[in-house]
């Protein structure tokens, strides 16, 4: 479990990272918290010849307000750096509830958002909450930066929209509407591993408390995070009975998902566990909105 | 005899080593000049070698050597039996071990096919990828049922035959207890167990000196004396040139028992042929494949009863999976085969044993040997009678159980010492009570039970008896001296890998002398200090190696009070040993370091016949082992939408005989206790149908963490084994032992209103979906 040679590039500067991006295309690999990368890279299943390491780029590590009253996240922010964030906590409350799910604090100590939405694992927390959050990525090469939808950034297993020469720099998450309440939840065979299957929950009511909108985002159930088209089409313009969301939930685990098997659960029960996470969160996040 | 020291909860004399992280540990063996060495493992379950091209692996820059099958010349060997067959009537065992590298065909994924030898472990890692295995695929066989059907591919092809094994022993008449049952039930229980997952995989480090003529080897083994006897005769060397050191060891569970492993057989020859010192330190990924597994077995197990519940007669055959070759010869097997009789009186049993090869991991032992398994059976039986005769399950257990005055019980069954099983001691009613007592089993049923099902919960509890046979023969030793310097000094053959060895042989030997725990140096594993024993296997350290270090320390006892004696002019019966002195009644008082400085004069003349210094050496060899027992107990809370079950309560009533320290056996017992955890819920080694292990990471080979072991409440009760001085029993396995069958009858009670019937270990929260599936199809007919 030794990773083959490879060139190791320690740049401090986001410009100077995206030039050695440019210079070694496909050849290059960024290191950000290393908790995917290099034990891909000790099993020889990664084996890039050029390791950019992006972990002395200061710059890329903060939380700020954004003016539109949500917030923006540096690609090097480490997951305990989200998780003790008071903005985070006040403006973002499902990402809030969900960052201790990662994985273990260890893991949390070293992982990155940007690495982590990089990776594209489906059964990670942040891809499914960035989508969940509507949020955007910034992308930067040298030829300049771009802003990505979370919903067109991930393209499929471990596939973003990210080019060779591109780093993701920043993520920015909109603030939830107002009537809204969230809930995410995941069952995990110990504390601390991936998930079998995830949901993130966000329910908008309207004054006279029927639903304006809803977002339901699933994980470990496709080869990206599954957003359901069919819990809105069920739920919008309804009261949020708990027939209705039962009905929501059993729906979109029919219809929007695409779950695989492996020895640790088969396709059917992770259709069957997301029906079940998918009506719990549902129901916790109307109980939140109605409590707003 | 709970004394000064002894049976005293006597904090760790090697923590502070540990916790420093001062200890040497295999890995931190650097030596001037050291290479490294990676090997080359089968991807394919079953294949023919057609040929193996190591060119370019050899033109690497760093690469010393690469070596197949053929380049060890005579040194390529089947690796030695370990342990015979039993003598039981008309048995059949076919002999199959391991060998130091494939040789016209791998039978196994993870089998060594070509070793690397480079400047740095790195080196010979990349240096693999340029090797070129031409390999012809083979069907693979892969269960145990189907391994046994005519037209099946077969494994080592001379046999003719996939069955490795057949034993059938029988105790009374089953057929005629059968036929006066009011009750007789059969079915057909599946059981897997995992691997040890010990924290430090193997490894070893040899270093063969040259100028000395002296080879130094650094192990991982837990039977250091027979790895360096095996070895000196492999590699044509004197004993007395060779040296095998079992540094501490980050756990070993059994797999480290097994010998020899390829590697094991390899590094010193490589270090001998080179001149250099050779290190191979096992990755994760190959310990999931390299290192011995235990592994899964059917039985179709049928029970006879009279109606008020009394076992007539149990009659069993089942299939046990030995992977891809058999050294341990029926270790694990067998004591399915003689465990399955707990600790009930049982007149009758009829238990067909067949041993399978497969293209799987060997199957070696690891803690509970295949013990669980029968356990398993037998108390999975017993549950569905109590249900079916409308008996309570703990009543059902306590009138069966043997009777105090029924011991020495004989089972009549040969064990795995080769002699019939004859229990020792036991008194298994009071461990019963008293785990009843702690898990509060009256009220849990009657109050408890019915208030939270009231309130949709689904909880259950399980409770379960087991034995375990420990501290079997055939025998170890222990040297003891009193050094000048008022220190003393105790060494012993058997390997330590976190028992606590240094603490508790030092309280028996305290306990004789009279000194500070603290003051008591001891040594394990290093053939240079103490090159007679077997190894640490079977719980059998406080049992056999503590015996003779208890032996030899009243023998060193005896020889201080006659020197004493001497210098005081007063009887031996009239000398008290106290703190490190010798005292007369009258005052005066003599250290045991003057003592032992007066024990070894250097001038003048002795008696003749007089050993010089204070020291002796003992040996035991018990005729038979030592039978532990004990009672499991838990409640546990099932989510039945989420599939998930969660332990919230554990109780362990354990009868070990003599406990040295209690500290010391509750560890086992909780670390005994995560294991079988894992091994009820977590963790499970995945094969599919073409022999590639789909579990070979901790991603997907889960161990249980902190956050899913219980605490565990301890009870102990103390039923002195008669057949050692020391009165002690094993306590190393007993942990692992009966936690899945508990399991399972705790989650089966939490899912009563689902009318399921489990019979299987392990479960998985898919498991448990798919199980609940049939259950409602079978109800809705």
């Amino acid at each position: 479990m030794k990773p083959p040679a490879f060139k190791y590039l320690a740049p401090t500067t986001v410009d100077e990272a995206v030039a050695y991006l440019a210079e070694y295309g496909y050849d290059a690999k960024p290191l950000a918290g290393g908790q995917s990368l290099i034990p891909t890279m000790n099993f020889r299943l990664a084996q890039p010849a050029v390791l950019v390491d992006l972990n002395r780029v200061q710059e890329l590590s903060y939380i700020r307000p954004a003016e539109d009253g949500g917030v923006l996240i540096g690609a090097m922010t480490r997951h305990v750096q989200v998780e003790r964030s008071d903005l985070v906590a006040q403006r973002l409350p499902l990402l809030h509830e969900t960052v201790p799910f990662i994985a273990h604090p260890q893991i949390r100590n070293r992982g990155t958002y940007g690495g982590s939405i990089s990776h594209a694992d489906p059964a990670a927390e942040l891809p499914a909450i960035t989508v969940a959050h509507r949020g955007r990525v910034q992308l930067r090469s040298t030829r300049g930066s771009r802003w990505v939808p979370a919903e067109e950034f991930f393209l499929g297993l471990f596939t973003t929209a990210l080019e060779p020469d591109e780093m993701v720099v920043e993520i920015a998450l909109p603030a939830l509407p107002p009537r809204t309440g969230w809930a995410f939840d995941e069952f995990s065979r110990r504390h601390g591993d991936f998930a079998l299957v995830g949901v993130a929950a966000a329910v908008t009511l309207s004054a006279q408390g029927r639903v304006d909108e809803v977002r339901l985002v699933f994980m470990g159930v496709g080869d990206r995070p599954m957003t359901s088209a069919a819990a809105p089409a069920v739920l919008v313009g309804q009261e949020p009975s708990d027939e209705a969301l039962e009905e929501a939930a059993q729906r979109a685990a029919q219809e929007d998902i695409d779950p695989f098997g492996d020895v640790h659960a088969s396709a059917a029960f992770r259709r069957h566990l997301a029906s079940v996470l998918a009506k719990r969160v549902l129901t916790r996040a109307v109980e939140r909105a109605q409590a707003r | 005899m709970a004394g000064r020291y002894f049976g005293q909860p006597i904090r760790r004399n090697e923590d502070p080593a540990l916790l420093t992280g001062q200890a040497l540990f295999t890995d931190d063996v650097h030596l001037p000049g050291m290479v490294h060495v990676a090997f080359l493992r089968s991807d394919y379950a079953h294949a023919r070698i057609r040929s193996i091209d190591v060119s370019r692996a050899l033109e690497r820059p760093g690469v010393i050597g690469v070596y197949t099958a053929e380049d060890l010349g005579d040194y390529w060997q089947p690796g030695p039996l370990l342990v015979p067959p039993p003598p039981v009537e008309d048995i059949i065992f076919h002999q199959r071990t391991q060998v130091p590298l494939a040789k016209g065909k791998v039978r196994h994924v993870g089998e060594p096919v070509v070793m690397v030898v480079a400047e740095s472990r790195y080196i010979a890692e990349d240096a693999l990828e340029d090797i070129f295995v031409d390999y012809e695929p083979l069907p693979p066989v892969v269960d145990i049922e189907k391994a046994l059907e005519p037209d099946a591919p077969l494994v080592h092809e001379d046999l003719g035959t996939n069955l490795a094994a057949r034993v059938v022993q029988r105790k009374g008449d089953y057929e005629a207890a059968k036929a006066k049952a009011d009750v007789v039930i059969s079915r057909r229980f599946y059981y897997d167990h995992g691997l040890a997952a010990a924290m430090e995989n193997r490894g070893i480090v040899a270093h063969w000196d040259p100028k000395m003529q002296y080879m130094t080897i650094w192990d991982t083994t837990q039977a250091p004396v027979v790895i360096r006897n095996g070895l000196a005769r492999m590699l044509g060397l004197s004993e007395s040139q060779v040296r095998v050191i079992a540094p501490f060891i980050g756990g070993a569970f059994g797999p480290k028992i097994m010998m020899f492993y390829p590697e094991e057989v390899l590094i010193p020859w490589l270090s001998l042929k080179l001149k250099r010192p050779v290190k191979w330190i096992e990755d994760r990924r190959e310990n999931f494949f390299a290192t011995t597994h235990e592994r899964y077995q059917v039985h179709y197990a049928e029970i006879a009863l009279t109606r008020d519940g009394r076992i007539l007669g149990v009659k069993d055959r089942f299939y046990h999976d030995t992977g891809a070759y058999d050294p341990y010869g029926l270790t694990v097997p067998i004591n399915s085969q003689c465990t399955l009789l707990g600790p009930y009186d049982i007149p009758a049993y009829h238990s067909e044993m067949n041993v399978v090869f497969t293209n799987k991991t060997i199957v070696t032992p690891y803690r509970g040997a295949g013990r669980q398994h029968g356990v398993f059976v037998m108390e999975r039986l017993l549950d569905i009678a109590a249900k079916e005769l409308g008996i309570d399950r703990t009543e059902i257990r306590r009138r069966n159980f043997i009777p105090p005055d029924k011991f020495p019980y004989n089972n009549e069954v040969i064990y795995q010492d080769f002699v019939p099983l004859v229990y020792d001691s036991g008194n298994y009613e009071p461990a019963l009570e008293l785990a009843k007592k702690l898990i509060d089993y009256d009220r849990f049923l009657k109050e408890e039970q019915p208030r939270l099902r009231a309130e949709g919960k689904h909880v259950g509890l399980g409770i379960v008896a087991y034995v375990e046979g420990t501290g079997i023969g055939p025998y170890e030793g222990a040297r003891v001296q009193v050094e000048t310097t008022g220190k003393v000094n105790v060494a012993t053959g058997v390997g330590t890998q976190g028992q606590s060895h240094f603490t508790s042989f030092a309280q028996i030997v305290a306990e004789q002398l009279d000194v500070d725990v603290r003051n008591i140096r001891v040594v394990t594993g290093d053939t240079a200090e103490f090159h007679w024993g077997t190894g640490t296997f079977a719980s059998r350290g406080a049992v056999v190696a503590g015996n003779a270090i208890h032996a030899a320390a009243k023998k060193v006892r005896e020889k201080v009070l006659q020197k004493a004696s001497e210098e005081f002019g007063v009887p031996p019966e009239e000398l008290e040993l106290r703190n490190g002195y010798v005292y007369t009644q009258d005052g005066r008082s003599i250290s045991l370091a003057d003592l032992a400085v007066k024990a070894n004069p250097l001038r003048g003349a002795v008696k003749p016949g007089t050993e010089p210094g204070l020291e002796a050496t003992m040996y035991f060899g018990p005729e038979r082992g030592a039978t532990a027992s004990g009672v499991h107990a838990m409640i546990v809370e099932v989510d039945p939408e989420l599939m998930d079950v969660k332990i919230r309560k554990y109780v362990v009533v354990h009868d070990c005989g003599k406990v040295i320290n209690p500290l010391v056996v509750e560890g086992q017992i909780h670390g005994g206790v995560a294991q079988g955890v894992g091994n009820s819920f977590y963790e499970e080694i995945v094969y599919n149908e073409d022999g590639q292990l789909l579990t070979a990471s901790f991603m997907d080979y889960l161990l249980p963490t902190a956050m899913e072991v219980p605490p565990i409440e301890v009870g102990h009760v103390e039923t002195p084994s008669p057949w050692n001085e020391l009165g002690t029993k094993g306590a190393g396995e007993a942990g692992a032992i009966p936690t899945a069958a508990a399991f399972v009858q705790a989650v089966e009670d939490a899912l009563a209103d689902y009318d399921l019937e489990i019979l299987e270990a392990p479960l998985s929260p898919n498991r448990l979906f798919e199980l609940l599936k049939e259950a409602k199809q079978k109800k809705e007919g």
